[in-house]
């Protein structure tokens, strides 16, 4: 896997955002992506396929038929291949698993796999439709306005219950402060301006059920973002066709993928059992534990999720992911970094892009090149995993990365 | 008295004018939000907004038509409860939608008083004209099968004059919103002698609906409001016309309009202020004032001779402001009208000059933005602020030192008078319907 590129996440929080002005769209987000990963590969000359992740431009931005978008940028991406994958906010990762099989299956060397996703063309309240379809319509009459942020405050309101809630409300506020200290070194983070002196004290409001959810706040949530992400898949003969140093590159040693029945609820509504199921499936791959990742990008999309993912990859026993976060391990300087550069709380989660954003940001770890972002990766822990889930807990791709 | 009873028919007098829009807004959704109630689904709810414009009545359609839209949109948590049966109303964007079409289908735009006469509730914001309000009474109350009951945005003319005049029987109350409605907290609530007791409890049930802060004024000509605003503008112009003696006018009234808001951290300057309600209606609140005030004169010259030659203030229907005393570019002030001349002056060319002459704000001195945005802290850091005022030695200071003393007597005078039932009153009016960051009878001076 070589030449990651994230464009900003732009939405509220960002500088230069403004909801009047007129803003970058699908296009110029495809273009600058997949410019920046070929300027890095060698051009379009070396890419045989493209894969492009997106959930919803055909409600957000009135666009279906998104594959088209692939030659726009480049001449040299016509009449090549192209295949469009959709997993609502999984959508990434499955662009990710279908390069990688594309690779594997050998009928490409080089394929650019590029995510994307234009959302602040519509208000929050009309957002909330439009992502509700990543779950089942049939549930979105009895669902909340605010249809996943619901689904995760029913989840955290059964977590309070049964492992405790002032444990658990105090990690989520620690889990936004790292995503806040992480964005802010990251110059694309959509939390990159975040100036608040104590983000863990701005986190620590109670919910309020009138105005929005009774178990959780907006702090508790990932971001609305504009934003796009690509990377290369290569095999061992597509990396010398691009001319990148080893050590530039990093190795994928683990796939695991696992699907969720959309119109069933979970079993238990305190645990992520397709995510289990999915990082098992990769770490088993690799042939390594978990003692042996040097960082992890999961997927935040709310605290509750990014604490019960600790969980399910089986760092925390259940109910005990509020304590790991506590003592610190998820932290950048913790024993095992999650989300460096933000996460989905504090980097942003340009929904379709959000997978291939969590693996560029392994890449760049792996690779040395997270500028400020940079944690130290220790050579006897070369290993990193990214989980990218779709819906509640529905569609889950999770990667294990080898620094080479 | 049956509150639900009273509000399915009511008429908006004046409707689309820039207090009655506010109006038409804040009783429309008060309507809907009544007749979406399952016990009332069978009702058919009208609120008829009278104006005399078709032009200003299409622009009064698409302002309500855009901030229910908001509205339905903060409340769709709510909303959704409501419409929890309608199994076709699945998304927020269907829900908004009937929202906003429920809402609208209570609305009957119209020109002429006829609908009216089916109304038992009848608000009234046509102009602060009180022969043109009489009129109105008198026809509807002629006309009418219903006995209806009349709330009056008047801020200024003596409810019982109107009730005699009209011969409503004490079927008239004054309920003085303050602008613009939608936004302001603030409400008067006027009671006549002879206003009837249901009408009364009424008002404050609809006051209290519509979250609003209910401060009750005697039946004074001009009320607490503007009982203290047209004194506290004579005040400020006088002041302006004694500096002109040394200074060039337009200085004068820079300087003024300087010292009120900044020394005294207020929200705007009094000449701002003025120009934002109108300079028009400023004098023509006065001329309704001053015949019921014994002891004073309420007049000014200055504001009969800048509608003389056509200077009026006010605001344009986007709610930007139209230049008076003050000229405005994007809200900004950026020149001052010199009446000798008949034009205005660019302040560049005497700002600098006229602060030296004021002197440097105070060490201490927060803007009123900050006053206000940090209530905890506000009273002690404006006491901070007055303290070190009072030491100071500049024309600055002692204009605005001045200046409170006599906004302080004002507040006191409208008790002594009986137009305030308290202090506390006087205070709240100016805190919540002027955006103060201080009462006027403080302990600060």
């Amino acid at each position: 896997m070589v030449g990651g590129y994230n464009t900003i996440s732009l939405g509220t929080g960002r500088k230069e955002f403004n909801p009047k002005k007129e803003r970058p769209g699908l296009l110029e987000y495809i273009q600058e992506a997949g410019r920046g990963t070929l300027a890095k590969i060698g051009g379009a000359a070396v890419v045989d396929e493209s894969v492009i992740s997106n959930f919803m431009a055909a409600r957000y931005n009135n666009q279906g038929h998104l594959a088209g978008f692939i030659p726009a940028i480049d001449e040299g991406l016509k009449f090549k291949p192209v295949v469009r994958v959709e997993a609502a906010c999984g959508s990434g990762g499955l662009g990710l698993a279908t390069s990688i099989k594309t690779v594997l299956a050998g009928s490409a060397e080089v394929v650019l796999a590029l995510g994307v996703e234009v959302q602040n063309t519509v208000k929050a309240v009309y957002g909330a439709d439009i992502l509700a379809g990543a779950g089942y319509f049939k549930e979105r009459k009895t669902g909340h306005a605010h249809f996943f942020p619901g689904k995760f405050s029913d989840r955290a309101g059964i977590y309070y219950a049964k492992y405790g809630r002032e444990k658990t409300r105090k990690a989520m506020a620690v889990w936004f402060k790292n995503a806040i200290e992480n964005a802010r070194l990251d110059p694309t983070a959509q939390e990159h301006h975040n100036t608040s002196a104590s983000p863990e004290a701005v986190a620590s409001v109670e919910p309020n059920a009138k105005s929005f959810l009774e178990h959780i706040t907006v702090f508790d949530c990932s971001k609305v973002s504009d934003g796009a992400a690509a990377i290369a898949i290569v095999s061992e003969e597509g990396l010398k066709r691009t001319g990148i140093a080893l050590k530039d590159a990093v190795e994928i040693v683990g796939l695991g993928q696992a699907e969720y029945d959309i119109t069933a609820p979970p079993e238990d509504m305190t645990a992520l059992e397709t995510t289990a199921v999915a990082v098992k499936k990769a770490i088993d791959m690799a042939g390594i534990t978990i003692d042996d990742l040097a960082t992890v990008e999961c997927h935040d999309c709310f605290s509750i999720a990014g604490i019960m993912a600790t969980e399910a990859i089986g760092f925390a026993k259940p109910g005990e992911g509020p304590d790991f976060v506590l003592a610190g391990n998820t932290s950048r300087t913790g024993k095992v970094p999650f989300n460096t550069t933000g996460g989905l709380c504090g980097w942003g989660h340009p929904v379709g892009a959000t997978g291939i954003h969590q693996a560029v940001t392994i890449w760049m770890q792996l690779t040395g090149h997270a500028g400020n972002s940079q944690i130290k990766i220790n050579e006897d822990r070369p290993y990193a995993l990214s989980v990218n889930m779709g819906g509640d807990d529905k569609t889950v791709i999770a990667i294990v990365y080898k620094k080479c | 008295m049956d509150y639900n009873e009273k509000m399915e028919n009511v008429s908006i007098l004046g409707a689309a004018g820039k207090m009655g829009s506010g109006i038409v807004l804040l009783t429309i959704v008060e309507m809907a939000d009544l007749s979406l109630k399952a016990e009332n689904k069978s009702k058919t709810y009208v609120l008829n907004a009278v104006d005399i414009s078709q032009k200003a009545l299409s622009g009064l359609m698409k302002y309500i038509n855009a901030q229910v839209v908001k509205i339905a949109e903060k409340k769709i948590v709510q909303l959704r409860k409501i419409y929890e049966d309608r199994a076709d109303l699945i998304e927020n964007s269907d829900i908004i939608n009937e929202y906003v079409m429920d809402v609208m289908n209570i609305l009957r735009p119209v020109t002429t008083l006829e609908s009216t006469y089916e109304s038992n509730l009848i608000f009234e914001a046509a102009s602060e004209n009180p022969d043109l309000k009489v009129k109105l009474f008198s026809q509807i109350n002629q006309n009418s099968t219903k006995k209806p009951w009349f709330l009056t945005n008047t801020s200024s003319i003596p409810i019982h004059e109107l009730d005699a005049k009209a011969n409503l029987e004490g079927r008239i109350i004054g309920f003085h919103f303050y602008n613009p409605p939608a936004v302001q907290k603030l409400v008067e609530i006027i009671n006549a002698k002879t206003t009837v007791a249901d009408l009364s409890e009424f008002a404050l049930m609809y006051a209290k609906n519509l979250r609003k802060v209910v401060v009750p004024s005697n039946d004074f000509a001009g009320f607490i409001g503007n009982g203290h605003f047209m004194r506290d503008a004579i005040y400020g112009m006088d002041q302006a016309v004694k500096l002109a003696k040394d200074i060039p006018f337009v200085e004068a009234v820079y300087m003024i309009n300087k010292v009120t808001q900044d020394f005294m951290v207020r929200p705007m300057g009094i000449f701002q202020l003025i120009d934002y309600v109108g300079v028009d209606v400023c004098q023509y609140i006065m001329k309704v004032m001053n015949p019921h005030v014994k002891d004073e004169e309420i007049h000014h010259n200055l504001l009969d001779m800048y509608i003389d030659m056509g200077v009026r203030g006010g605001q344009n229907s986007d709610g930007s402001q139209k230049d008076g005393f003050l000229k405005y570019e994007k809200g900004k002030v950026t020149a001052i009208y010199n009446p000798e001349v008949k034009e205005y002056v660019a302040i560049d060319t005497f700002a600098a000059a006229c602060d030296d002459r004021l002197g440097k704000l105070a060490s201490s001195h927060i803007t009123w933005k900050s006053a206000v945005s940090n209530q905890k802290t506000r009273l002690d850091v404006l006491r901070t602020y007055f303290n070190e005022l009072k030491e100071m030695n500049t024309v600055g200071a002692a204009l605005a030192v001045n200046y409170l003393k006599r906004s302080k007597e004002i507040g006191l005078k409208l008790v002594a008078d009986n137009v305030a039932l308290n202090t506390d009153d006087v205070n709240t009016v100016l805190l919540t319907g002027f955006f103060h960051a201080y009462g006027p009878v403080n302990d600060f001076i």
